[in-house]
């Protein structure tokens, strides 16, 4: 998606501090324990896929890692430099990272392209003409070229998604972060934002997905995280969570999941 | 693979060190913003005052407007004629709402039998909401006497009233309005699809949503009918601000004014502060956290 990917065939070397980096994070709503204690990291041009029931913590742990929500302890470290210290500037922070959420968020008194061209013109004070030009070559390449100048309420939800994903990714940010992003959609409209995904994962986007399409995290996830009581209770390669899962509780919900067949 | 912790309880979490140097800076943080915040107020203070003291005619200033033995003369007349700007507050107040609201609501019925309705109703705020109140006032309190018609009542308070309330729902009939509009029109087609009619859908879905939205500009229009409360003076009703001018008309000292002024004002402040309150905490249980 990017015009200028980050080069994904190089190899980042061992001493390559993650992209993002969690350290025993912990996240209380109220009386209510969310995440007792997430650790994980996520190296560059990878696609970490969080899994788990609702309730489970995934949302809430893409809210902490963009600092919508304050963690109660541990640290987020965001190339190997920590977000979560109050001192962080987080304006600076959030403009690495793009978010995609599940109901997909676009401003609906703008139009497509001012969408798309807000951030790269307002924060990265980007010419307009720029923006724009990058931001039509984008909406071309999804076959949305025709639908710059549409208000978002008059597209249907895979057109809605797949522009809030161009949005995040428009302003190149190093990380980008997937709520749930088909959560919303018709079956048939799943795959159209899906394979946008893919093709940021051609381009060695970095990327964390919280998702309920096993199918599609078996498929893009170099890493699969099996959130369950707060914690990462599993973690390993998608064939490893998906083919043979250790963990007791791992079996049942990939059963349940299966069950109402979803992978 | 990697099991980090016991899923299971108990929890026998202990705060980091981390965590505790982090809260220890936000503390400190928030102490230094307290500081620097009183620092600020008060050397803005210091400023304003040696400004309006040192200013030329200050001493006569004081002695017109700030006169502490005019304050304590009317003081007791201008608190007893503010129990009737309290009481046409409230009595207004109450009537503007149940009257606006209805007006609001019969703006937005649909339907070519209200069709008649529709247009009086739109009529009537675009004429009084465009007509000075001090005119609607005049007009009612003296005119509406002169016409001697039997069972009118010739109060000036009661007319004074009345046309604050005209006025008034004009104002708030908009905001309703207003309010009104903004529900999600999905909203309706969720509550359509239920079976409600159309008056339920009103009553049960549109109506609170649309009524917690315009609470703030509501106050506004309520502040401002308190105060305007005032304006019945020109009938002759002894009120607040009539108590005031007696004093000042007998003394050239404007001290009573201010007395009522300020008094006006501190009746507002409660209101705007329990608003703010209720609007909050409504916020909160219906809406999920954050820090942005």
């Amino acid at each position: 998606m990017t015009a200028d990917p980050p080069a994904k065939d190089a190899v980042p070397a061992p001493a390559d501090p993650p992209v993002l980096c969690l350290e025993s994070v912990r996240k209380t709503y109220g009386g209510s324990l969310v995440l007792r204690n997430i650790t994980l990291d996520v190296p560059a041009h990878t696609v970490t896929a969080l899994i788990g029931a609702s309730g489970s913590g995934k949302s809430t742990l893409l809210r902490c890692v963009n600092l919508l929500e304050e963690v109660d302890d541990g640290a987020i470290l965001l190339d190997g430099a920590e977000i979560t210290d109050p001192r962080a500037d987080q304006d600076a922070v959030r403009r690495r990272i793009g978010v995609v959420f599940q109901s997909y968020n676009l401003f609906p008194h703008m139009t497509v392209l001012d969408n798309i061209t807000l951030s790269p013109r307002r924060v990265h004070k980007v010419p307009r003409a720029e923006a724009e030009e990058r931001a039509r070559e984008l909406l071309g390449r999804l076959g949305l070229a025709d639908r710059a100048g549409e208000y978002p309420d008059r597209l249907s939800g895979g057109q809605q998604q797949r522009v809030a994903i161009l949005r995040a990714v428009a302003t190149r940010p190093r990380l980008l972060l997937l709520d749930e992003v088909t959560a919303a959609l018709d079956p048939e409209l799943v795959g159209e934002v899906l394979a946008v995904v893919r093709d940021l994962k051609e381009q060695g986007m970095t990327m964390v997905i919280a998702t309920h399409e096993m199918a599609f995290a078996r498929e893009v996830a170099d890493q699969v995280c099996f959130l369950d009581g707060g914690v990462v209770l599993e973690r390993g390669t998608a064939a490893e969570v998906f083919g043979a899962p250790r963990e007791s509780r791992t079996q049942d919900f990939l059963r349940r999941i299966t069950a109402a067949g979803r992978l | 693979m990697t099991v980090r912790d016991d899923p299971a309880p108990p929890d026998l979490y202990q705060p980091s060190a981390r965590r505790i140097e982090r809260e220890r800076f936000r503390r400190a943080r928030t102490r230094r913003a307290g500081l620097l915040a009183t620092g600020s107020t008060l050397a803005t203070a210091a400023v304003l005052v040696a400004l309006v003291v040192s200013s030329p005619g200050w001493s006569r200033t004081r002695e017109t407007f700030f006169n502490w033995h005019y304050a304590r003369k009317s003081l007791p007349d201008v608190l007893h004629g503010l129990w009737l700007n309290v009481q046409l507050m409230v009595v207004c107040g109450a009537i503007v709402l149940v009257a606006g609201l209805l007006v609001a609501v019969v703006r937005t019925l649909r339907g070519p039998v209200f069709f008649p309705l529709r247009a009086l109703a739109t009529a009537y705020v675009d004429f009084f909401r465009g007509l000075p109140l001090i005119i609607c006032l005049l007009a009612v309190v003296f005119g509406v006497p002169a016409l001697r018609l039997n069972g009118v009542p010739n109060d000036p308070v009661v007319l004074g009233g009345f046309a604050l309330c005209l006025t008034y729902t004009a104002y708030v009939a908009e905001v309703f309005r207003a309010g009104i509009e903004t529900v999600h029109p999905s909203q309706r087609a969720a509550a359509r699809s239920l079976g409600l009619t159309s008056a339920q859908t009103m009553r049960y879905v549109v109506l609170p949503q649309a009524v917690r939205r315009v609470v703030p500009p509501l106050l506004n229009d309520l502040v401002s009918l308190q105060k305007d409360t005032g304006l019945v003076s020109i009938g002759g009703a002894v009120d607040a601000v009539a108590a005031a001018q007696i004093v000042a008309s007998r003394s050239f000292n404007y001290t009573p004014y201010v007395i009522a002024g300020v008094i006006f004002v501190a009746l507002t402040i409660p209101m705007t502060r329990l608003t703010d309150w209720v609007t909050a905490r409504m916020n909160r249980r219906q809406s999920q956290g954050g820090t942005v």
